[in-house]
């Protein structure tokens, strides 16, 4: 398994420059709505033609401009799952799974084959239903055969949960993540999700504004995003421009505080994350600080605050705190622990 | 009674009909992809003989295809005449129905879900395939109310047909210029007969259309 994908693109709004070669099983790209997920996807696919680059799939060139490659989508074994699924509506759903063997004259070996896949997609007693005739969950996995069926080498998922409610969406995210680890094909997912992309992903890019700064392990990635983007991306809420003094001190200006780290801090790094729930009442580095508020979530307080000297035009920080462990009488004095600091650089 | 213009009618509305559709969906489609400013020129003169009064579509068929014309002559040597014969009237009746069923299959193809045609593709189906059995099913009931609306004003047609093909009976006589004719002539009974032969075809080609709608939902 491996892919090697590098586009560029103009585009009206932005350029889509991204850059990765990608040996992982399931592979995400997390990115905002406009950020050239979509755009990566269909590139890969054939469905829009970059100006510059090449992609390969397991060492089959699909793309190079150089050497004028440029597979038709029909020739590229991609499979590709459309948000809103693309069934076609005027089809049965065993005539929307057999789509892709439309050439196949051997009634009796689809017939086995659609058989087989009912089975594996828990689709049974609905193959002459038609596709708005189905729930949610079974249009997606009506979908999901009829790409299997072509057996392709690699697989595409645009925003696959984007359309469902939230209580089906987990659920669904698992049922994903089993029938797929029992198929040997590389998956690429897109979402702007990353809680999805923490549980299904093995590898995970970000996507910014058409750049792909960062990619690497996704349980690596959350714990160390690189980039400003990225941890905006995985969820970090509190992240503030600093100033390093030493390689050991850094200044931060807007909170109106330093910090003392016992590790060496690189000379490149231009902000700081420190994710809501890493604040508490016992850690290595103290402040005094001022609350401005709170909002009950439903697992969790959100509590605003600010520390002593911040400055005025900056935002107030967020600290999460589990339902559980909220007191009445919240302390004067909080921090964090150094290893919760994200070290992060602004794309160049 | 003289059935001729009936057959020679719903001859002619027929096969113009079916060259209509096709020439109608394959400009749709491939008009739709050409960039917007030559789109915009060429949207306008494809739905001029719309809102055109007939007999001028006529006038410039005859300018064209007229036997001293060059297109007329050339076409004359072999042995192909769209003046004063029944072939004539297809012309007519094309040029007429055309901007209807091209402006329904315009309709139809914008509001279709492009993602279809890319899942096709990447399921391996040919572009073909893909345009008849996933694109066109799509859209059939645009389609459909195109052609029935061409057929109907092809039917209904007499502005162009009059100047180019005039009224010959037995030869170019369609039910419209029967009308005409019948009534010019003070043949008011009979006149009465083919308006209403003419009203019963009409109420069938709709209570057509609303049937397959109706089957299409159910």
């Amino acid at each position: 398994m491996s892919l090697v994908v590098r586009i560029y693109k103009k585009l009206p709004h932005f350029t889509l420059d991204v850059d990765f070669t990608c040996e992982d099983h399931f592979i995400c790209l997390l990115g905002a709505s406009g950020s050239g997920k979509s755009m990566t996807l269909k590139c890969i696919a054939g469905l829009e033609k970059p100006d510059r680059g090449y992609i390969a799939l397991n060492g089959r060139v699909l793309f190079d401009d150089e050497k004028k490659i440029d597979l038709s989508p029909q020739e590229r074994k991609v499979g590709y799952l459309f948000q809103n699924y693309a069934l076609f509506n005027n089809m049965t759903v065993a005539e929307n799974i057999l789509i892709s063997l439309y050439k196949n004259r051997n009634q009796e070996e689809k017939n086995r084959k659609l058989k087989e896949m009912l089975q594996l997609m828990r689709l049974e007693g609905q193959e002459e239903k038609y596709p708005f005739q189905l729930s949610g969950g079974q249009q997606q996995r009506t979908a999901l055969a009829r790409i299997l069926m072509s057996s392709p080498e690699l697989l595409l998922l645009d925003e696959p949960f984007a359309a469902l409610d939230s209580h089906l969406r987990e659920k669904l995210q698992m049922e994903m993540k089993e029938l797929l680890n029992a198929y040997s094909s590389q998956v690429i997912m897109v979402t702007h999700d990353r809680d999805e992309a923490y549980r299904m992903a093995d590898g995970t890019g970000v996507l910014d504004n058409g750049h792909l700064p960062v990619f690497k392990k996704t349980k690596e990635l959350y714990r160390n995003p690189e980039y400003v983007s990225a941890a905006r991306l995985i969820g970090c809420k509190n992240i503030v421009r600093v100033k390093p003094l030493s390689s050991h001190e850094l200044a931060v200006e807007e909170w109106g505080i330093t910090i003392h780290m016992e590790k060496e801090i690189p000379m490149d790094i231009t902000h700081i994350g420190i994710k809501a729930h890493h604040f508490g009442k016992d850690k290595q580095l103290m402040y005094p600080i001022t609350y401005h508020g709170s909002l009950e979530d439903t697992f969790e307080y959100i509590v605003r605050f600010r520390f002593l000297n911040q400055k005025s035009d900056s935002s107030d920080i967020w600290w999460k705190i589990p339902s559980a462990n909220m007191e009445t009488k919240l302390p004067e004095i909080i921090g964090f622990n150094e290893q919760d600091v994200l070290l992060l650089k602004e794309e160049e | 009674m003289e059935w001729y213009p009936l057959w020679n009618s719903v001859r002619i509305a027929a096969i113009s009909s079916v060259i209509v559709f096709f020439l109608g969906i394959f400009l749709a489609e491939y008009i739709a992809r050409l960039p917007k400013i030559l789109k915009g020129i060429l949207d306008v003169f494809l739905t001029l003989p719309m809102v055109l009064p007939p007999t001028v579509c006529g006038y410039f068929l005859l300018r064209v295809f007229g036997v001293k014309r060059p297109l007329g002559m050339w076409l004359a040597k072999y042995g192909i005449s769209f003046i004063m014969t029944w072939q004539g009237g297809i012309l007519a009746a094309v040029v007429v129905s055309f901007p209807l069923m091209y402006r329904t299959a315009r309709g139809a193809f914008e509001s279709y879900d492009e993602d279809l045609t890319y899942a096709g593709k990447t399921l391996g189906l040919s572009n073909a395939f893909i345009f008849w059995h996933i694109k066109m099913a799509a859209c059939r009931q645009g389609i459909i109310a195109g052609i029935v609306l061409a057929f109907a004003r092809a039917l209904g047609e007499y502005g162009a047909t009059s100047m180019l093909i005039g009224y010959t009976p037995g030869k170019t006589a369609t039910i419209s210029t029967t009308v005409y004719q019948l009534w010019r002539t003070g043949n008011d009974a009979l006149a009465y007969r083919w308006v209403l032969i003419n009203l019963a075809i009409s109420a069938v080609v709709l209570l057509t259309v609303n049937m397959l709608e109706k089957g299409r939902k159910a």
